[in-house]
């Protein structure tokens, strides 16, 4: 059985209770103020916008929306969190009971699963800690800790599965598709950009397992933040063959909190749920309930995007893919940067090749994700536009990607800037063109004997002298007219 | 010229300004003066910055002679509680934890009394973090009542009270969570206000309770108390439990007072058995000259007023609890023990043990256990529980009677160090003023004359719907100039500090 609780850091332009920016990579301690630094007297006020993608979230979700609702505290001390209590949602979550469909690939094909939603609710972050000495980088052995607030105080969604049964050897994939399908469903929202490497989507993974035969679901553990698609996959594997390790040899799985390790894929053991916190929550009497009205919420519901399932069915049907085409895209991240490609006037194939091909060739070296490429659908459109009018070659079109990844400007800008374009003005060509006759005499004399054939010796010298910039159809027809073939 | 500008009260010393008939140089300077006087005995304040507070008077003198309206207290000297932050002064809530802390922002409330030309004499000394009824729990000291130096001042807010007792200022800034304001008020023989919660705004208030605290003020007439009130309240946009609705006409009411007609209920659970009787004497005449003003008097039953005192005792340390968790030694403030060697949990645990008093770990203690997985239904949980009754008890009330009354507490200044050791006794001093807290409504008390056994002052306290705080004005306004009619004098003028 899985669980998977995940934090969304949302895209808001200000923190969750205070007006600070919430601009990511800023030099620490610069983005505080009384608010969330916690100063004596300081109060929070719930930021709407956070309040607004709570409710989209959840309606995308298929979640019920609360009429009213509470912020709770959750007391406890630790010096990244100014408060020593967080302002979280305890007994009365904003968003519950929904639902999201995900589906697996099988040696069998696809497989569906609906997961679950029990909740969606709103919090706060934590300041950021940075342990100083000692060899593991935790707190245990550190020199000393410094702590950024630029974090405390972003707002969070978080986003609690029921348990998800069923999915039996594939409960590894059907959690990697889970959080894919939600990252993809919050990235269409545009409520966050949910890049994972900085920490923007973090899971939890309970994971618990039944005996053959059994009836009753053993003791779970909780894998806490775990960064990344594969870490959620890696995480859940790991954990469903360590606790069927202990269950094979007669060993009891002990519930506790467990911590991911990027390095070795493994989990180990953090603190266990016996000396687990009390975090006497109760209602934040600094905020006053949330009470969205029904109006409101059928105004949000109106302005939901398309979930990404339907999107890719009918980019699917529109752009004629076949299933593994499909599949390819969607494996390659590529689907919507295609999608916004061909919204800029792309042909859908083009736009599939040069995205699948040449920029996940880049991608890859570069080891970044395809999106964070520093090259935009538009910049991709438009260098397929200026292939298809024949103001670059395939060659050249390349060399312009080169440029704009370089930060050379927009494809126009580096194509003046490089002298990319292809030679196809005819003065400029029709002097290349005489010199490839002058210096080829015997070719030339083939062709005016009607052996056209011998006119791609000529084409060849031409492409040669313009480096290859020259429009090899436009240099033949010269060629051919001047020799009086044509 | 300094005793006379000391008598004036706050409106009477604003119009001076105005008219140019003194300056607020000459009043501040008189009441700087008058605090290096007796301030020494009193021990009102916690901080004065004479250079500071003469600059700010001459800068509203100017602005006023550049033609400025900012309002009719302007150039007025104010005392301000020390739990309110300010910029330009240190502020502690009276504790060891925020000794020496300068806030780097103004509370909405001192923002206010800057725009409206008030002028800042210094921060009044309280008990600690608001906790307590005496003063007896401030970290700096013991203030002392001006009618008699070894008696409590009442608390939370008592060094306000003794200031404004004292003649060390005209007017002066509190915080009530169970009746702060209110009982120091009436043990001092002053008007002070608990304004509807969310009528004055939190930001910038150091918290104690956060569904219960509520900026007031103290005044030595009811007129001057509704210009403070009117002065620093309205709506703020920092404070999400600020209501979002006009001022109510409170001025406009202290000037009525006329209660023709009103209808009174005497809340007969706080009436009776363990009060002072002169207190209750007191009480009663006043309770008949209302009805001799034209108001019509009857007996209104409270039956879960009887529980309040202990719903607040679970409520108020509970958030407390929560709210005094900041205070770790990693941002702002004290810091015990920080000698490399520690860990981060061993200096906030240090610094915790030596920055609070003893009062204040006593509540965090116990909101801490009521908070408790386990505890949390049956004491926080049932204190809810009391608190929504006490709401219909009041507004069963409402729907028979304009405003309820009572005694404000139910004894006069207590000798200091008598509850000390005695927390029960010194809770039972906020028994009468904790319902309207739980609540949220306005109350007000008003001097209504001194017992007979000790010569001490008695407050009135007077109960009015949320944001019908006038109501309140309008009845205090009214027994002020009953009484002042029958005494002939005011009541401060018998005090041992009277100017
Ligand atoms: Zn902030």
């Amino acid at each position: 059985m899985l669980g998977l609780e995940t934090h969304v850091e949302l895209g808001t332009a200000s923190k969750m209770f205070c007006s600070c920016s919430t601009v990511f990579g800023a030099k620490p301690n610069t983005q505080v103020c009384p608010v969330c630094l916690a100063l004596p007297g300081s109060l929070p006020v719930a930021n709407g916008a956070a309040v607004e993608s709570a409710i989209r979230l959840g309606l995308m979700l298929n979640c019920s929306i609360a009429s009213w609702c509470r912020f709770a505290r959750k007391n406890y001390f630790y010096p990244d969190m100014p408060k020593n209590y967080q302002i979280s949602q305890y007994d009365e979550p904003l968003c519950t009971d929904g639902y999201l469909d995900v589906a697996v690939e099988t040696p069998d094909g696809p497989r569906e699963f609906r997961v679950g939603i029990e909740r969606v609710h709103m919090e706060e972050d934590t300041g950021k800690t940075s342990h100083v000495g000692g060899a593991t980088g935790r707190i245990h052995g550190a020199d000393y800790s410094i702590v950024d607030y630029n974090r405390a105080g972003i707002p969070l969604l978080e986003v609690v599965t029921k348990p998800i049964e069923h999915t039996g050897e594939f409960a590894p994939e059907a959690a990697r598709a889970y959080v894919r399908e939600l990252r993809d469903l919050v990235r269409s929202l545009g409520i966050s950009d949910v890049r994972m490497e900085e920490g923007s989507l973090r899971c939890d993974v309970n994971v618990s397992l039944m005996p053959r035969g059994g009836t009753e679901w053993g003791t779970r553990s909780e894998t806490k933040n775990v960064n990344s698609l594969r870490s959620v996959e890696r995480a859940v594997r790991h954990e469903m063959e360590r606790q069927a390790g202990l269950l094979d040899a007669g060993q009891r799985v002990v519930q506790e909190t467990r911590h991911f390790q990027e390095a070795s894929g493994t989990t180990v053991s953090g603190r266990s749920k016996e000396e687990a916190q009390d975090y006497r929550y109760f209602p934040d009497p600094d905020l006053v309930p949330v009470a969205p009205s029904a109006e409101w919420i059928e105004e949000l519901r109106a302005t939901l995007p398309e979930p990404p399932a339907a999107k890719r069915a009918r980019l699917q049907a529109e752009w004629g893919l076949s299933d593994e085409e499909l599949r390819d895209l969607v494996n390659a991240e590529a689907t919507d940067l295609v999608a916004a490609t061909v919204d800029a006037g792309a042909p859908s194939a083009e736009a599939r090749k040069w995205w699948l091909n040449e920029l996940s060739r880049r991608s890859t070296e570069a080891e970044i994700s395809l999106s964070a490429l520093a090259i935009t659908p538009a910049q991709v459109a438009r260098i397929i536009a200026l292939v298809a009018e024949g103001t670059l070659t395939n060659k050249l079109a390349r060399q312009v990607v080169d440029g704009v990844l370089n930060g050379e400007g927009t494809p126009d800008e580096v194509v003046d800037a490089r002298g990319l374009k292809v030679v196809s003005d005819d003065s400029a060509l029709g002097a290349a063109v005489d010199a490839a006759i002058a210096d080829n005499p015997d070719a030339a004399e083939k062709v005016r004997s009607g052996k056209v054939a011998a006119a791609g010796a000529l084409v060849g010298a031409v492409m040669k002298a313009t480096r290859g910039q020259a429009d090899a159809g436009r240099a033949r027809e010269l060629i051919l007219e001047r020799l009086g073939a044509g | 010229m300094g005793a006379e500008l000391l008598r004036m009260s706050a409106s009477e010393l604003g119009a001076a300004i105005r008219t140019g008939e003194t300056t607020s140089a000459a009043a501040t300077e008189a009441y700087l003066d008058r605090i290096v006087e007796v301030d020494g005995e009193v021990h009102a304040f916690l901080h004065v910055d004479r250079e500071a507070a003469l600059e700010q008077a001459r800068a509203v003198d100017a602005r006023l002679a550049e033609g400025a309206e900012p309002g009719p207290l302007a150039g007025v000297p104010v005392a301000h509680k020390d739990v309110f932050t300010t910029k330009d002064m240190p502020t502690t809530a009276a504790s060891k934890i925020l000794e020496g802390w300068r806030p780097p922002y103004d509370a909405t409330v001192t923002t206010r009394l800057r725009e409206a030309g008030l002028v800042i004499l210094g921060k009044t000394n309280m008990d600690e973090f608001a906790m307590g009824s005496s003063t007896e729990n401030s970290a700096y000291g013991t203030t002392r009542n001006p009618w008699d130096l070894s008696r409590i001042p009442g608390g939370s807010s008592g060094g306000s009270s003794a200031a404004v007792a004292a003649y060390e200022a005209p007017l002066a800034t509190g915080t009530d969570t169970g009746g702060s304001i209110r009982q120091p008020a009436a043990v001092c023989g002053l008007v002070g206000a608990k304004p509807t919660y969310g009528g004055s705004s939190r930001y910038g208030l150091i918290a104690f309770a956060s569904s219960l605290d509520t900026p007031g003020p103290f005044a030595r007439n009811v007129l001057d108390a509704a210009m403070l009130h009117e002065a620093f309240s309205g709506h703020d946009p920092r404070d999400s439990t600020s209501v979002d609705a006009p001022v109510p006409p409170v001025v406009e009411a202290a000037r009525r007072a006329d209660i023709e007609g009103l209808r009174v209920g005497v809340v007969k659970e706080l009436d009776g058995e363990g009060y002072q009787p002169g207190v209750l004497r007191r009480f009663h005449e006043t309770v008949e000259l209302l009805e001799g003003l034209g108001a019509k008097v009857a007996e209104v039953s409270c039956p879960s007023f009887g529980a309040a005192l202990a719903a607040y005792y679970l409520i108020a340390p509970s958030e407390c609890s929560s709210n005094l968790a900041r205070f770790d030694a990693m941002r702002y403030g004290l810091r015990v023990g920080d000698d490399g060697t520690r860990s981060a949990e061993e200096v906030m645990a240090l610094t915790r043990a030596e920055g609070f008093g003893p009062e204040v770990k006593r509540r965090i203690i116990l909101g801490t256990y009521a908070l408790s997985s386990g505890y949390y239904d049956a004491y926080y949980g049932s204190a809810q529980q009391v608190r929504t009754l006490v709401k219909r008890d009041f507004d069963a009330a409402f729907g028979s009677v304009d405003v309820l009354v009572s005694p404000t507490t139910p004894t006069t200044a207590f000798p200091i160090g008598e509850r000390a050791d005695d927390p029960m006794a010194m809770y039972l001093a906020d028994l009468c003023t904790i319902p309207s807290n739980l609540a949220g409504n306005a109350a007000l008390s008003v001097p209504c004359g001194l017992a007979p056994e000790d010569g001490l002052p008695v407050g009135l306290q007077i109960m009015a719907p949320a944001l019908a705080d006038d109501r309140t004005y309008r009845v205090g306004a009214a027994v002020e100039a009953a009484l002042a009619r029958q005494n002939g004098s005011d009541l401060l003028s018998g005090s041992a500090f009277a100017v």
